[in-house]
């Protein structure tokens, strides 16, 4: 990989501090971000996935705590930048959270508020990181509208949020995120409230923007079949961790962790045969705040060796190395 | 057999305007809906958002009055009634026959009940004792793979697929001629969409259910049904047994659908983009087929002349002009 490092993470670690007790939900997560790659990271609810986007850009919500870790934008520079030691309210923050990185959400209307039009919006986000005039902003916003395949987007651009389908809004958003001229885009299930068809043409826009830019782009889904369309690398959250790391078409071809093994097979797929049953995982995803002891996936794993997997976590992975965080990859 | 037959069904919404609120449009949500469903079958209905799948269900369901159209019924008990102009008050004895599993296993079972109750609830009202409804609950929590002793517990305490089972089990309790599942899986993480997938299998095969499945998710429909209709913009395009269609779809829409599907394998990257465009606005339909202004193989007749939904080969119905010549492509 010769691509530049854009964002290394590092040991990331996130607690909620409640009522009942302390909720790990996020346990020492590292990975890297390349320029013109895509990292895919999946998992189910409450693996995690999502606090590790809001933790990079600083927006954990109470009572979320990071707790440790780092985030180092550009990292082994001399620009060298650690994300979780600046104060997340800060100028530079703020410049950096919608400027270096920029964020796509599930649902564009998070993002987008209902009293202002699609223009004011992002002529609003152009000017927080440029200093161009209003003019120029406004110019520039019909230019992200059109780069996103919004058609007449000199006309669109006076348009209210609620004037636009879903798809149109989510075309808004990813402009939006594009508004700072960032080198880094955090996707958040970016297609899962879209329809298939818009989902294939919101897809096709994010690969040409990043081919087109040499974006570094962090894909969060729940969906194998998005991972598999999208992603160089992918990460398998479980609870907290990244049980797996891979080239995609090795985890397809050959996954090393037991949890991405059932996963995969537990995926309905588009080519079954009639009436065809699905490999299950037993029991569900256990309460973050009711983690299991040792690998927090031993009591729904198949190849659970008792007196290990309970006893004690397995060894994380080197971040950027593929493997598994498995007791089977280390020899008794 | 047919336990269900339904005819021409209509839902049109009037739009009103000016002073005298006269009606100057109609959103034709569903316009012109012909299907069956014969004993034992699993029949899904598909499409994307605003096709009026839904729309359907609720009319099959009488949770909507229908515009117009007949939906024969056939409770059992020798003759059919027509569903869609039965008064209000001749529905009810019928109502035990016709079941329905929800979406959101949150907000389907009430959180004040404790699951037996819940589930012996339809029991009651159709007047079973005591004594034979205790049996019945023990008999149908072991049904849907649940322990006895959930009997005694509040609907928090149970994860999301076991509220998925505990709401499939309360639609089974009194053995209804039809059930119709609207998305019962969409909500749920993969590896319990799995579980719930097989129970579902499972429950066909055992109780022959017949069934009607609403889902807008193709992978999932291979799964669990015998046939499947795809509805655009309130009519149906094409209906087929499950593997023929996914396999060699005879309506363009069909096979725009199906290749938007992102498929779990990185091998089969970059099939997903077809059609351009998004769904036509069901106040608005285009002329002629409602499909034209997407479809790649649109001539001029698809522009003025509405295709009817016609037999292609025996058993499969597409309503395309050029059903016959074209040659379209599935996944295999």
């Amino acid at each position: 990989m010769a691509e530049r490092t854009s964002l290394a993470v590092r040991d990331l670690a996130v607690h909620f501090e409640m009522e009942q007790g302390t909720v790990r939900a996020l346990e020492g997560v590292s990975f890297d971000l390349h320029a013109g790659r895509t990292l895919g990271i999946v998992g189910e609810s409450g693996c995690g996935k999502s606090v590790t986007a809001r933790s990079i850009l600083r927006i954990v919500d109470r009572p979320g705590r990071i707790v440790g870790g780092r985030a180092l934008l550009d990292p082994g520079t001399t620009e060298e930048a650690d994300l979780i030691a600046i104060d997340p309210e800060s100028r530079r923050m703020r410049g950096i959270r919608g400027g270096r990185i920029g964020l796509i959400f599930q649902e564009p209307m998070t993002a987008l508020s209902v009293h202002y039009t699609v223009g004011n919006q992002i002529i609003e986000a152009v000017r927080a990181h440029s200093d161009l005039s209003k003019a120029a902003a406004r110019d520039r916003a019909i230019e992200l509208l059109r780069e996103v395949g919004i058609p007449r987007p000199e006309l669109r651009i006076d348009a209210y949020p609620f004037q636009l389908s879903g798809g149109l809004r989510q075309r808004v958003g990813i402009a939006m995120a594009l508004a700072g001229d960032p080198d880094i885009l955090i996707a958040d299930e970016p297609t899962t409230a879209l329809d298939v068809t818009t989902q294939a043409q919101v897809l096709d826009l994010l690969r040409r923007l990043q081919r087109e830019k040499n974006i570094a782009l962090m894909l969060i889904t729940h969906d194998m079949g998005v991972i598999a369309e999208m992603c160089d690398e992918v990460a398998v959250m479980y609870l907290g961790r990244v049980v797996e790391y891979a080239p995609v078409a090795d985890l397809f071809a050959a996954p090393r962790h037991p949890y991405t093994r059932a996963l995969l097979r537990a995926v309905p797929s588009i080519l079954a045969t009639p009436r065809q049953r699905l490999a299950t995982i037993g029991g569900a995803v256990p309460h973050p705040g009711a983690r299991p002891s040792g690998c927090p996936f031993h009591p729904r794993c198949g190849d659970f060796m008792p007196g290990r997997c309970d006893a004690a976590l397995p060894p994380p992975l080197r971040p950027g190395e593929a493997g598994a965080s498995c007791f089977l990859e280390v020899p008794a | 057999m047919n336990v269900l037959e339904v005819t021409d069904l209509r839902k049109h919404y009037p739009i009103h305007a000016g002073l005298l609120r006269r009606e100057v449009a109609r959103v034709r949500a569903v316009d012109g809906v012909s299907f069956h469903i014969a004993e034992g079958e699993t029949l899904a209905l598909v499409g994307e958002s605003g096709c009026g799948k839904t729309t359907v269900s609720r009319c099959i369901l009488r949770a909507l009055a229908p515009t117009s159209g007949s939906i024969r019924f056939d409770p059992g008990q020798g003759g059919t009634v027509d569903l869609a102009t039965l008064p209000k008050r001749a529905l009810r004895p019928l109502r035990r026959h016709l079941q329905m599993i929800f979406q959101d296993p949150y907000s389907s079972l009430n959180p004040r009940m404790m699951v037996g109750d819940i589930i012996a609830e339809p029991l009651k009202v159709n007047g079973v004792p005591a004594a034979e409804r205790n049996a019945r609950v023990l008999e149908l929590l072991d049904l849907v793979q649940m322990p006895a002793v959930a009997r005694t517990r509040f609907p928090h305490a149970f994860s999301g697929g076991q509220r998925q089972r505990i709401g499939i089990a309360r639609a089974l309790a009194l053995n209804p001629r039809l059930v119709v599942a609207d998305e019962p899986v969409s909500a749920l993480d993969v590896s319990v969409q799995a579980q719930i997938i097989n129970l579902m299998l499972d429950l066909q095969d055992r109780l022959k259910l017949s069934m009607l499945f609403v889902a807008h998710d193709l992978s999932v429909v291979r799964h669990v049904s015998d046939r499947v209709a795809v509805m655009y913009v309130g009519r149906i395009v094409e209906v087929a047994p499950t593997d023929a269609l996914y396999r060699a779809p005879r309506h363009p829409y069909t096979e725009t659908l199906l290749a938007a599907v992102p498929a779990p394998d990185p091998m089969r990257r970059g099939r997903q983009m077809k059609a351009s465009g998004e769904v036509a606005d069901p106040a608005k339909p285009p002329p002629g087929c409602a499909f034209h202004p997407r479809c790649p193989y649109a001539q001029d007749r698809c522009r003025v002349e509405r295709p009817e939904l016609t037999e292609v080969a025996p058993g499969r119905w597409a309503s395309c002009h050029r059903a016959q010549e074209i040659e379209l492509t599935g996944v295999a």
